[in-house]
Order: C-alpha cells, then structure tokens, then sequence
C-alpha cells in the first residue's frame, strides 16, 4: 500500500523533532566548556597586550562598553592595581589586502602603547601574514610608542614616507595596521576619562 | 559475507576513494590542504560525520520514505555537523580554532549525501556504518596526502602543528623538509590546490594502470549493484 502524503510529512517531522532534541541536549552538555574556552581565548590575548607587572585584578572582568571612532560596540578592558587604572586593551579594526584586520591593542594610563597582537585576518599566506606574532617580530616594535612618538606624519609605512617597515610583496597590510593602531591611539586621547575613571 | 566488507575496506580506502576516484567532496579538499595536519583534522572530523550518518540512515532505512529521503539525510547529516562542531569547540578546542570555520562546509560536502543515497539506504547497518567509516578515512587519506605535497612545496614543513591535532605525544611528526623560503608559496594557495590534487589523480589512476586493473570512472555506487 502506497502512504498517504500526510505520513511523509509526519516522518519528516519526527525525524526533525528527534534531531533536534539530540542538539539541545549536546548544546546543553557543552555550553560551560564552549563559554570557558571563550573566556580562556580572551584572557590569553589580553595576556599577550597588558603585562602582568601592572595589574593585580583580572581586566576580562572588569570592562566597560564604548562605541570606537566608527560607531562599532567595542569592550574595554581595564588592568588596575590598587585600585587605580594603570592600562586598558580594546579591540581596533584595520582594513588589509584581504579585508578586516582585527587587532587587540593594550595602552597605559600615560597613552604608550603596550602592545598589539593580531586576533584575525584574512591576508595572503607568505605576504602579509607577517603581521602574525607567530611569523615574523613587526608586530612587536609598537610597544611604547605613542601618539606624539613618533610624530604624526612618521605614523606611516616608509613607502608612504614614514617610519615603519613595509614587507616584501606587501604594503597593504602594514599600512592598514599602522593606519589602525594609530586611529586607536587617537581614539584613546580622545576618550582618555571615560577609559580610565576608576567606578 | 567476508568479501562484502573486504570490498567496502577496499572501495573506501582506494578503488573509489571519494576524492581521487568519484572527485567528490572538492570544496573542503581545495580549502582544506594547505598543510597535512589541517588536512588531517578537516578527513578525521568528515569521517567520524559520515559513519555516525551511514549508521543512523541505515538503522532508519525502512522507516524513511523514497519522498522525504533527502530532506532527511540533509538533516541527520547537518544533525551530526553540529554535534562534531560543538563537540570540538568545548574539548578540542586549539584545533577548532584552526578548523572551526570549515566544520560546517561538511554540510555542503557531497560525498556523505552520496554514499547515503547510493549505500547507506540500501545495505544493513554494520555494512552501512563501515562504508561510511573507510569512505571518510579514505577521504581523510586523501586530504592528508594533497595536503602533505602541498605543505613540503609550499612552506618546507611536514604535520607542522600537529601536537595541537593530536596532543603533545606527536610533537615528533613535525618536520622541516626544507627552508621555509624555499616554499613556493603558490602551492598554499588556491592553484596548488587544483594542481596538486590533479596531479596525485592522475597518479592513483598510473598506479591503477600499472597493476592491471580497469580504471574506474567517476561514479557513486553501491557495492551490491
């Protein structure tokens, strides 16, 4: 006898129905380890940007939220040490060869930079991927500038006749970093008090 | 009985290996071999996806009717993609970082609907689940041997990584074949992946010549056809 057509769909659905109770229940099983290995994620590249040495406190906990010079929700992290602000790390946004560069970037409370790390990018294997710790030590040679050091017109790659190093086979890349980590600089003087109020 | 699964064992692994026979599953072979170890990972995670399917549309077989049969492996393998993906993401999670992005492109991966239209809806559940299972170790063979040529010529390196894939006990397999900046970096990059993985086709295919047999054309079909 050849089902009705209402049986195809009630299989359909008990297939559904069974299908997705075996997902809430493994959603359920892992969504601790899933938001703790998140959490992990994020302490390790603050780790990275804001030095031990200046904080007692844990800065993934401690935040504030703020929106950045293009309008985009971004999480400020703050280091204190007794009590008082002596850093903070936010996320600020390049634009490569490739798209999106998302950098983290750690500044004390004097407006030096701390350090910048690369969280994600999409630029060509080889060429530009040298904005990676991992590939090459670029990424290592902001720490403790700042916004009048050098000065603003020496926040460029050489080629555009400023002071940073470009790679071979690769100018976007670099100049959209320098271009970023520059933007957040500013963006740090700019919204200084609102950073490093102690609430 | 026995020679029923000598062929599966056998179909799995070379006759019709998935990639280099059938030239299924192309998206996450192309995406996925810029090194053995990714290589390795995205073929493990596929062949752990396709037994579990193999063995739940095979247990269910009887039940699914020839008008909702798609929909329904669609669903049992999307079903399987989460499971793997967040099963990764909490207790794997170094390699999830790496292969995170690509999981979900099992979904769209061709092979797995294959063998459960051609296999799995037909044959018993042991038989099912271990086509299921030498189709993806296979297809993982497969991944991991572009992605090994492609990885030497491209970057110097062999299983670079690979203590994040399978603990710090494989530290050993991380080889430097040559200098890093004798790496052609074409080969990582999307050409590499075509010419790499025609080339070892063409290479299954002398071998195949060599010892005789008849070259198989692409095709997905059951073993009792």
């Amino acid at each position: 006898m050849k089902p009705r057509t209402y049986t195809h769909g009630i299989i359909l659905g008990a297939f559904c129905l069974g299908f997705g109770l075996l997902l809430a229940v493994t959603d359920r099983l892992t969504a601790a380890d899933i938001a703790a290995r998140a959490l992990e994620d994020r302490q390790n590249s603050l780790a990275q940007v804001i030095p031990d040495r200046i904080h007692d406190n844990n800065p993934v906990m401690d935040t504030v939220a703020m929106k950045d010079a293009r309008g985009k929700e971004i999480t400020v992290y703050r280091a204190r040490k007794d009590g008082k602000v002596t850093g903070v790390a936010y996320e600020i946004f390049g634009s490569g060869y490739g798209g999106e560069i998302k950098l983290m970037m750690g500044v004390d409370a004097e407006g030096n930079i701390l350090g910048v790390r690369v969280l994600a990018h999409h630029e060509t294997p080889g060429l530009g991927d040298k904005i990676e710790e991992k590939k090459s030590d670029w990424i290592l040679r902001f720490a403790g500038l700042s916004l009048g050091n050098p000065l603003p017109d020496k926040w460029k790659v050489k080629k555009d006749g400023g002071q940073f190093d470009q790679f071979a086979g690769a100018t976007i890349t670099p100049r959209g970093v320098v271009k970023a980590v520059h933007e957040g600089l500013a963006f740090f003087a700019a919204h200084k008090a609102q950073m490093t109020e102690a609430n | 009985m026995a020679t029923q699964y000598k062929t599966i064992v056998r179909d799995g692994l070379w006759d019709n290996n998935g990639v280099f026979s059938m030239l299924l599953g192309m998206c996450p072979t192309m995406a996925m071999t810029t090194s053995a170890t990714n290589g390795l990972g995205m073929g493990l995670a596929t062949a752990v996806v396709m037994a579990a399917s193999s063995l739940l549309v095979a247990t269910f077989r009887n039940q699914i009717t020839q008008e909702v049969r798609i929909p329904v492996y669609i669903l049992i393998v999307a079903a399987m993609v989460t499971l793997v993906d967040l099963c990764m993401n909490a207790w794997v999670h170094e390699l999830y970082k790496v292969l995170g992005l690509f999981i979900p492109l099992i979904v769209s991966n061709c092979l797995p609907l294959a063998r459960l239209e051609s296999f799995a809806s037909k044959e018993p559940v042991l038989p099912s689940f271990l086509d299921g299972l030498f189709m993806g170790i296979g297809f993982t063979f497969a991944l991991t041997a572009i992605g090994a040529v492609r990885e030497i010529l491209g970057s110097g390196t062999l299983f670079a990584d690979a203590s994040l894939l399978m603990g710090p006990a494989f530290k050993f397999m991380e080889m430097r074949v040559m200098p890093g900046d004798m790496g052609v970096l074409m080969m990582i990059l999307p050409p590499g992946g075509f010419l790499v993985t025609g080339f070892l086709v063409v290479a299954k295919r002398m071998i195949d010549l060599k010892a005789g047999k008849a070259i198989q054309m692409g095709g997905a079909h059951s073993v009792a056809a």
